[in-house]
């Protein structure tokens, strides 16, 4: 493996905790992963030695607080390869970098009769915010079908965009895995004079992020997911985007003046940014992605192919046709985020039996439906790898899904 | 932690693997579909009250052992009782799931819940609590509507 597990693993407290007198086998990263002794430090050390309200006090303690947040920015920005920091908007999550889109520059230059392109593989947060301006504007929402491993179809992908204001997709799939071909959509977009908005929820934590290489116009990603804190995301969008749509939130911090008969919004990226930000929390994903720096992410990438291929190789060699692993079989085109069905066991009940070993996965729709409609199915069990797993973890999962069979074995 | 066994219990298995009284009714019956929005798993109960008495009762919809047996014990329990046994039995379970108090002079605390009863080793594993209480969820709103 091109990163050492058990190395890693060491970094992450929690999984020195034992359940059962057993380790935990966490494989649920894709939902959220675990926090590393840094990040957990990085929060705890500036609550005790630093906190200070930021961007609006002249003591220096303040001056220091607002150096770490600010200081966090900057590396988001050098982590997705940003043109500008000031570009980068702190949220609360990956939902409201998308809900931001969509209400700020949504309402303001949508109207009846226009259409978006959505995917069959979008994450709730990147269906229904466009569906509430839907409802409100009365815009039209077109869907970029799936092929039968699990990869979107673009056979009529220029008919689906044509005359479309915007293409708003996932960088990859929270169910399937699938690795999308952003650089190839957004042209697509472009092409059809529509706005490239990507959901890199997925896609960031395990993949090398360039924004600028990925032609994206806006790109929406979350802390929690890439080993810190939650409570925090990241909008980034193009600086003329951003300037010329209107504010999301009002509130303190994201206006240059206040008058009773109205206001002048900040500059960017306070605009968007109203009212107290998660202070820690940006602190702790700065010093998550040192963390994710120091692995380097062409080695994180590289270490998930190599779970990826050995867990379907795995369960696939071990269960043959009783497993069926969603999404496609080339580790290129995919994470190590496996959804699959395993002997028609109900995921909810397979969860129950892999979890008496300690093996942690997701069952449910993963906020998904639409994609759990175009599987056949109300859920699937789902296995998602990160840089603290290596394949003892695979093996357990495989290990483990026997257990089920005993009990379900009819 | 509570072993396996508590949860899966043959009769709950017995009940999943042949889900009693499945199927549809046609109107004028009541019909009302539950969502889980944890895991997606969705019920539709069909009821048939004639004369105040659950006539007959259908039970549609998707989802885990432990939602599907206790759907089919459910339609096994309410069929040929009145509305409002059915509606004490409903408090009973619920009592049985520790999601509702039920009171030693209620009618509901003298209630027999028969195979029911296997369920009560769900509430050793709360996350699970939500899959059992679905399909009587269900029932109560189609009850209102019938």
């Amino acid at each position: 493996m091109s990163l050492d597990a058990a190395t890693i693993r060491k970094q992450f407290p929690i999984f020195e905790r034992e359940i059962d007198g057993a380790p935990i086998i966490y494989l649920d990263s894709a939902n959220t992963s675990q926090k590393p002794q840094s990040v957990i430090d990085a929060i705890s050390r500036f609550a005790e030695t630093s906190y200070a309200p930021i961007n609006r006090s002249a003591y220096r303690l303040a001056a220091e607080a607002t150096d770490a947040f600010e200081g966090a920015r900057v590396k988001a920005q050098r982590f997705i390869n940003a043109p500008a920091a000031h570009e980068g908007i702190f949220t609360k999550n990956a939902t409201e970098s998308l809900n931001l889109v969509t209400h700020s520059w949504g309402r303001s230059q949508l109207n009846a009769g226009d259409a978006v392109v959505l995917t069959h593989m979008e994450h709730h947060a990147n269906i229904v915010p466009w569906q509430m301006l839907a409802a409100e504007r009365g815009i039209e929402l077109r869907w970029v079908p799936l092929t039968d491993d699990g990869q979107l179809d673009l056979t009529q992908l220029p008919q689906l965009l044509d005359g479309a204001k915007a293409f708003a997709f996932t960088a990859m799939s929270n169910v399937l895995g699938t690795i999308n071909p952003v650089r190839l959509l957004s042209n697509a977009a472009h092409a059809a004079g529509a706005l490239a908005i990507v959901d890199g929820c997925q896609f960031t934590p395990h993949n090398v992020t360039d924004v600028q290489a990925m032609g994206a116009d806006f790109y929406a990603f979350s802390s929690h997911k890439m080993c810190g804190p939650s409570g925090v995301g990241v909008l980034w969008g193009r600086e003329a985007l951003l300037e010329e749509i209107p504010p999301f939130l009002g509130g303190g911090n994201m206006i240059a003046d206040v008058r009773l008969d109205g206001f002048t919004p900040a500059e960017l990226p306070a605009k968007f940014e109203a009212g107290t930000p998660p202070i820690l929390e940006v602190v702790g994903l700065g010093a998550a992605i040192d963390f994710l720096d120091g692995l380097g992410m062409p080695n994180v990438r590289a270490h998930e192919m190599e779970i990826a291929r050995y867990a379907i190789d795995t369960l696939t060699e071990r269960y043959g046709d009783d497993i069926t692993i969603h999404g496609p079989r080339n580790v290129e085109v995919r994470g190590a985020t496996l959804s699959f069905a395993f002997r028609g066991i109900h995921p909810h009940d397979l969860s129950q039996v892999l979890d008496q070993r300690n093996v942690c996965i997701r069952a449910g729709h993963h906020c998904a439906k639409p994609l759990m409609r175009l599987l056949g199915a109300t859920a699937t069990a789902r296995a998602s790898f990160y840089v603290y797993n290596d394949e003892h973890d695979a093996d357990a999962l495989s290990e483990a899904l026997d257990g089920a069979s005993d009990i379900f074995a009819f | 932690m509570p072993g396996l066994d508590d949860l899966y219990r043959e009769i709950i298995l017995d009940h999943y693997r042949s889900p009693r009284n499945r199927g549809e009714l046609p109107p004028p019956a009541a019909h009302a579909v539950g969502h889980n929005p944890l895991c997606g798993d969705e019920i539709d109960v069909y009821l048939q009250v004639d004369d105040g008495v659950v006539s007959d009762i259908k039970v549609g919809g998707q989802g885990c052992s432990i939602s599907q047996s206790s759907a089919s014990m459910m339609s096994q329990a309410v069929k040929g009782k009145a509305v409002d046994d059915v509606r004490a039995l409903v408090k009973k379970f619920k009592g049985l799931m520790s999601v509702e108090e039920v009171d030693g002079d209620e009618p509901a605390a003298d209630v027999p819940l028969g195979d029911l009863e296997a369920l009560q080793g769900v509430v050793k594993f709360p996350v699970r609590i939500k899959c059992a209480t679905l399909a009587w969820n269900t029932l109560t709103e189609a009850l209102t509507e019938a």
